[in-house]
């Protein structure tokens, strides 16, 4: 449909506010999935029973017996994935928008004051996670990469020891969560205030100090098994 | 009752000091009194009534057929053009700026006046139809007054129901203050940016109706003709200031609302931009110029600091309330940090001279006495390089003190910080100087012009179909203006008084098709292309800003703050001198078709040189003291302007005729019908 | 003082230009920073070499029409104490020998018109698409018919401060006009008189927004870090909020 066409209301719903709104919801559905991986993660800690039957509970036993059993996981796999794709996709869209923004002559000189280095990485820091997501869903999901363990989708607790027994799986992994933290620390306040939450100056030193929170707690939260598991903490 | 012009008793009572022969007569040639200004018979308050109800009508289906360019996108031509615009006419509208919401209205700081009475202090459109016929020293048009004051209040209506967010109080109804000398609080404001608030009212006004396709903008053209055909303003030419595209455009009417004049003294509180050139034009295509020479000058703006000094920054006079000026007694004190001056060897000379009022004084006194001073060469600040009136050079220090220690110290740093804290900031931010430390410096500079082209009661020029608005026009504040008063006049025209009188012009439209090969609009085109490629060619040695800054201290010297009948005339001598050397030796570089703004320059400043010889010839037939305008022959003993109303109660309407050619005088006598002429006392 | 001056060059109608050097030798402290370009102009105009274009109007910060790249930020935010407007700026705030970079803003929706002026009429567009309050000369209530509250009366004002000089726009890394959009949406929004259109205000003006090749906000906030007005980020917000309220009603479907 050709753009004249379109009434003020369609326009809006088209506009680069609304796919930042599209990122913010997304991008909260996922930091808060971030956060239960994490925790679940934290039950490596309390031993193979405990991190095995978590992981099996969530692919049974969830929501059970309101679905039937298995469906759940598949549920939340379709969720995760579409949030994933509108995310990516708005991402791009955005990126292209900003890129005529920004015009076709760069500065000689820039001086920018505000911007962190984590705001000035979403999108490159982006296609980093996903690369990075694609890695870790082939080792843990499918079962395609196995560093430690010999082939295919074993116990979950097994993979888990085998892969972060590898040094180099673990600073995969210190470079994937630092990234993630980045991502998580700017799109967590800019998430919020997309939404509109930021309502004052007050407000937007809450949202800051609530991001740096939460991609602390998760920089922490996802880094600590490998780490143990490296060194031998964990048996 | 009225005490008409031939009765008035103020003239009688110092002699004139000037020679009895009028030397202006060698300048001028004397021409027809005008007499019919369009307004109604009848009681002063139904006369505006009247005039809408006769005023012929252009049905709503017609309007569309006819085109109006307005000139201009400030508080005047903005509102105009936006209100043109709704009542359905095809608007054409220009501005040199990039954007209409950048005209120098914007600018405006202190407020706008308006009788809503909402304080109950026996304030009334009567009252400040008298306080700005007075405050204009009796040199202003009672008609347009009036109905300056009975529109006011709509005004503010209008600004509020458009988003213009005035300073309100608690109870979320408006506040008002007392301005400039008034006794009553009528003057509305929106901190210290009233003017930007009104102005970007207007603008969105505007863009709204160049959404609806009502008004077409034009941004970057610069009027550089008039185009008059049959006896009727017809169109304009322009050139666009990008592309140096030299055009015509073509309607049935034509307003121009391009602000005043003050740069023709280079260093003013004006903008950068702002120019006589459109209607300086006119007025070479007949559209009288009435009382060039009062111009208005500010007290309290900041100092100049040296030659590469561009513009002159206002502070709002309210600092005169708790500030206090002084100048050295000792001219050797001069260049001590005023910290270390005793009380004892200070001058505080306005409360020596005026005890009763003291620092309060009116604009036009407390800027000359500071003028004064400096002459006596007890001036502060950095030493400025002037060319005396025997051309010789000369260092003086331009600046006295504005004090705020005493202040200070009665009401506490904070109260004074939260009364005045914004033009502190501003005066360090400009100085780079801590007024909380060390006393301000100011100096007076040129601020506004109250001349401007004579427009009769419907704001028509005199050529039909010329309609102006604005500090443009002469009309409404005499030969001084109150403080307050430019905005509400600004929007008076603007949206209610242009938009009800120019539909009696257009009734009989659409006029006889102008196009192209219309002899005079192409002669209006030709000569206007010739004019821009006559500068180009001369590749003189002079950068065109040496030639303005050159003007500029002529005026200044000759035409500023203290006019003489010899001075003028040596005025007039040097400026023709520089015009001639001006069209010879002027340095244009670049070409026309470019964004070329030594070439802009080059055009408005030889319009200026024009100017500033009517300005001087006006100042020098008007051989009194009123408002803006003050003759060292006309005053009394105690120093005060003094009127002669005997001779001089009129507008002074001059009437171009040529190059080279003596200017014709047309004389509006004015009658106060209404209001009995004082002369004023501030001692 | 003595100043080098690196200045971005670019012929009308050039899709490219370049830095050029000047050198200006008695640069004095109480100078404005556009009365030091003026200086260079009369010094190159001497040359026979054509002055730099810049725009310039009011020269006390109001009026909107100057804006330059200093040193990397917009009306050189960081050469300065204080918020500023490119002719607020003075040169005391330089020293002897500094060599200052100038270029013009540069954004998508600001093509250069030569050297360092741009067009700016991107943002004229955003108003004319709705951001006004439609009241025809004539028709308007009595002033105190509707009282506005004060508190939010000064947040309008807060708002309506902009100058529209385009610094936000030229200071953000995505080339967005959010900051100068919302402060008009915040201004009207939170005055009794700008509420019958308040939702389709918002809808027009980020479609005309996106429309006029702005790109789109990532919440960085060097918009109004380089703000001479300081308008407050949180006027971004008060957008977002308003356009996805209105989202859900149908002001703006019929036209």
């Amino acid at each position: 449909m050709a753009s004249t066409t379109l009434s003020v209301h369609q326009k809006a719903l088209r506009s680069t506010v609304v796919k930042k709104a599209v990122m913010a919801v997304t991008g909260l559905v996922l930091i808060a999935f971030l956060l239960m991986h994490m925790f679940g993660n934290l039950k490596i800690f309390i031993g193979p029973e405990a991190y095995n039957d978590y992981a099996e509970f969530l692919k049974q036993d969830l929501l059970a017996p309101i679905l039937p059993h298995g469906w759940f996981i598949w549920i939340f796999r379709a969720v995760l994935l579409v949030c994933l794709v509108l995310h990516v996709y708005c991402a791009i869209v955005l990126w292209l928008a900003s890129v005529e923004g920004r015009g076709k002559t760069k500065y000689v000189r820039k001086n920018r004051k505000e911007q962190t280095i984590s705001s000035r990485v979403m999108r490159w820091g982006g296609i980093t996670l996903f690369l990075l997501l694609v890695f870790h869903i082939m080792m843990f999901t499918t079962g395609t990469i196995t560093p430690g363990w010999s082939g295919g989708l074993i116990e979950p607790y097994d993979m888990f020891m085998g892969a972060f027994s590898n040094w180099w799986v673990v600073l995969i992994y210190v470079v994937f969560m630092v990234v993630v933290c980045m991502h998580v620390r700017h799109g967590f306040w800019s998430a919020f205030t997309t939404l509109g939450a930021n309502v004052g100056a007050q407000a937007r030193v809450v949202l800051n100090v609530l991001a740096y929170f939460a991609a602390a707690l998760l920089l922490v939260g996802f880094l600590l098994p490998p780490v143990a598991v490296l060194f031998g903490m964990v048996n | 009752m009225a005490a008409t012009v031939k009765n008035s008793k103020t003239t009688t009572e110092a002699p004139v000091q000037a020679s009895t022969t009028d030397p202006a007569l060698g300048y001028y040639t004397p021409g027809t009194d005008i007499h019919d200004t369009k307004a109604p018979a009848g009681p002063i308050d139904k006369k505006w009534a009247q005039r809408q109800f006769t005023a012929k009508l252009v049905n709503p289906a017609n309007r569309r057929k006819l085109t109006v360019i307005v000139v201009g996108t400030g508080l005047a031509g903005g509102a105009a053009a936006a209100t043109l615009g709704e009542a359905g006419y095809n608007v054409l509208n220009f501005c040199y700026q990039d954007s209409p919401r950048r005209a120098h209205s914007i600018a405006a700081q202190g407020g706008i006046n308006a009788a809503k009475n909402y304080r109950n202090d026996n304030d009334s459109v009567y009252r400040l139809f008298y306080d700005t016929v007075k405050g204009g020293d009796y040199r202003a048009r009672e008609t347009n007054v009036y109905r300056l004051a009975e529109v006011s209040p709509n005004i503010i209506d209008q600004c509020v129901a458009q988003g213009v967010p005035f300073a309100r109080e608690y109870g979320g109804l408006l506040d008002t203050r007392s301005f400039g000398g008034v006794q009553v609080q009528r003057t509305f404001y929106a901190r210290g940016q009233t003017g930007q608030q009104l102005l970007i009212g207007a603008y969105q006004a505007l863009e709204r109706q160049v959404n609806a396709g009502t008004v077409t903008m034009h941004t970057r053209h610069e009027m550089v003709e008039l185009i008059v055909h049959d006896n009727r303003a017809r169109g304009i030419v322009t050139r666009d200031m990008v592309s140096g595209k030299v055009e015509s455009w073509y309607a049935d009417a034509v307003v121009l609302a391009t602000g005043g004049y003050g740069n023709v003294f280079f260093l003013s509180t004006n903008a950068m931009g702002c120019n006589v050139t459109a209607t300086w034009r006119a007025h070479r295509k007949g559209a009288y110029f009435a009382n060039p020479c009062f111009t208005q000058i500010h007290p309290t703006c900041i100092p100049v600091h040296g030659e590469t000094q561009s513009k002159l920054t206002l502070m709002s006079e309210s600092l005169r309330n708790d500030g206090r000026i002084w100048v050295p007694k000792k001219a050797e004190d001069c260049t001590k940090d005023p910290r270390q001056i005793p009380e004892a060897d200070r001058d505080y000379y306005l409360e020596r001279i005026y005890p009763a009022f003291g620092n309060l004084v009116p604009r036009d006194i407390a800027s000359r006495q500071a003028k004064n001073m400096c002459d006596e060469g007890r001036g502060v600040g950095p030493l400025v390089t002037e060319v005396t009136q025997d051309g010789t050079k000369q260092q003086r220090r331009r600046g006295v003190y504005l004090d705020f220690s005493d202040a200070i110290e009665r009401l506490g740093r904070k109260a004074v910080s939260d009364k005045y804290g914004n033009l502190f900031d501003m005066y360090e931010q400009i100085t780079g100087e801590n007024p909380y430390e060390t006393p301000m410096r100011i100096y007076p500079a040129v601020h506004y012009t109250m001349g401007g082209l004579w427009v009769d009661y419907d704001l028509e020029s005199s050529i039909p179909g010329l309609y102006v608005c604005g500090e443009a026009n002469f009309s409404d504040h005499g030969a001084n203006r109150l403080g307050a008063s430019a905005l509400m006049q600004g929007l008076a025209d603007g949206y209610f008084v242009l938009p009800n009188t120019i539909n009696d012009y257009l009734a009989a439209g659409p006029f006889e098709k102008v196009d192209d090969n219309t002899p005079e609009a192409a002669e209006a085109l030709a000569s206007a292309s010739e004019r821009i490629n006559r500068l180009l060619d001369i590749k003189g040695s002079r950068s065109v800003d040496s030639f303005h800054k050159e003007l500029g201290s002529i005026m200044w010297e000759y035409c500023g703050m203290e006019r003489t009948e010899e001075g003028l005339q040596i005025a007039i001598k040097k400026i023709r001198a520089l015009r001639e050397s001006y069209w010879k030796d002027v340095k244009v570089t670049g070409v026309n078709e470019d964004f070329n703004q030594a070439l802009e320059r080059a055009g408005r400043v030889a319009d200026f040189m024009e100017l500033a010889e009517l300005m001087c010839v006006d100042a020098l037939h008007r051989r009194e003291s009123c408002g803006g305008h003050f003759r060292r022959e006309s005053q009394t003993e105690d120093g005060e302007a003094l009127r002669h109303d005997d001779e001089y109660a009129y507008v002074a309407a001059w009437e171009f005729t040529g190059d080279g050619q003596k200017p014709i005088l047309h004389k509006e006598p004015l009658e106060y019908e209404f209001i009995e002429l004082k002369q004023r006392s501030y001692k | 003082m003595k100043i080098t001056l690196k200045v971005w060059r670019q012929a009308e109608g050039e899709a490219q230009g370049s830095m050029e050097t000047y050198q200006l030798d008695s640069v004095a402290e109480e100078m404005s920073f556009l009365e030091m370009l003026d200086m260079l102009n009369e010094q190159l105009t001497a040359q026979d070499i054509e002055p730099v274009a810049f725009d310039s109007d009011c020269r006390e910060g109001i009026c909107g029409m100057c804006g330059i790249v200093i040193n990397g930020s917009p009306h050189g935010r960081y050469e300065s104490p204080v918020p500023t407007t490119t002719c607020q700026l003075h040169m005391r705030n330089f020293h002897d020998g500094d060599v200052v970079e100038i270029e013009p803003w540069r954004a998508g929706a600001f093509p250069v018109i030569k050297d360092l002026v741009v067009d700016r009429t991107a943002l004229d567009r955003i108003v004319a698409a709705g951001g006004y309050i439609s009241v025809n000369t004539g028709s308007a209530p009595e002033a105190h018919s509707t009282p506005a509250p004060k508190l939010q009366a000064d947040r309008a004002f807060d708002a309506a401060t902009c100058i529209g000089c385009g610094a936000c726009v030229a200071a953000c890394p995505n080339g967005s006009g959010m900051l100068f959009t919302s402060a008009k949406v915040t201004h009207l929004a939170n005055l009794p008189q700008g509420q019958p259109e308040r939702r389709r205000r918002v809808k027009a003006m980020i479609a005309a927004h996106d429309a006029n090749g702005f790109g789109g906000c990532q919440n960085i906030g060097e918009c109004a870090s380089v703000c001479p007005k300081q308008i407050p980020l949180e006027s971004i917000a008060q957008l977002n909020r308003d356009l996805i309220a209105s989202l859900f009603r149908a002001d703006g479907k019929s036209a």
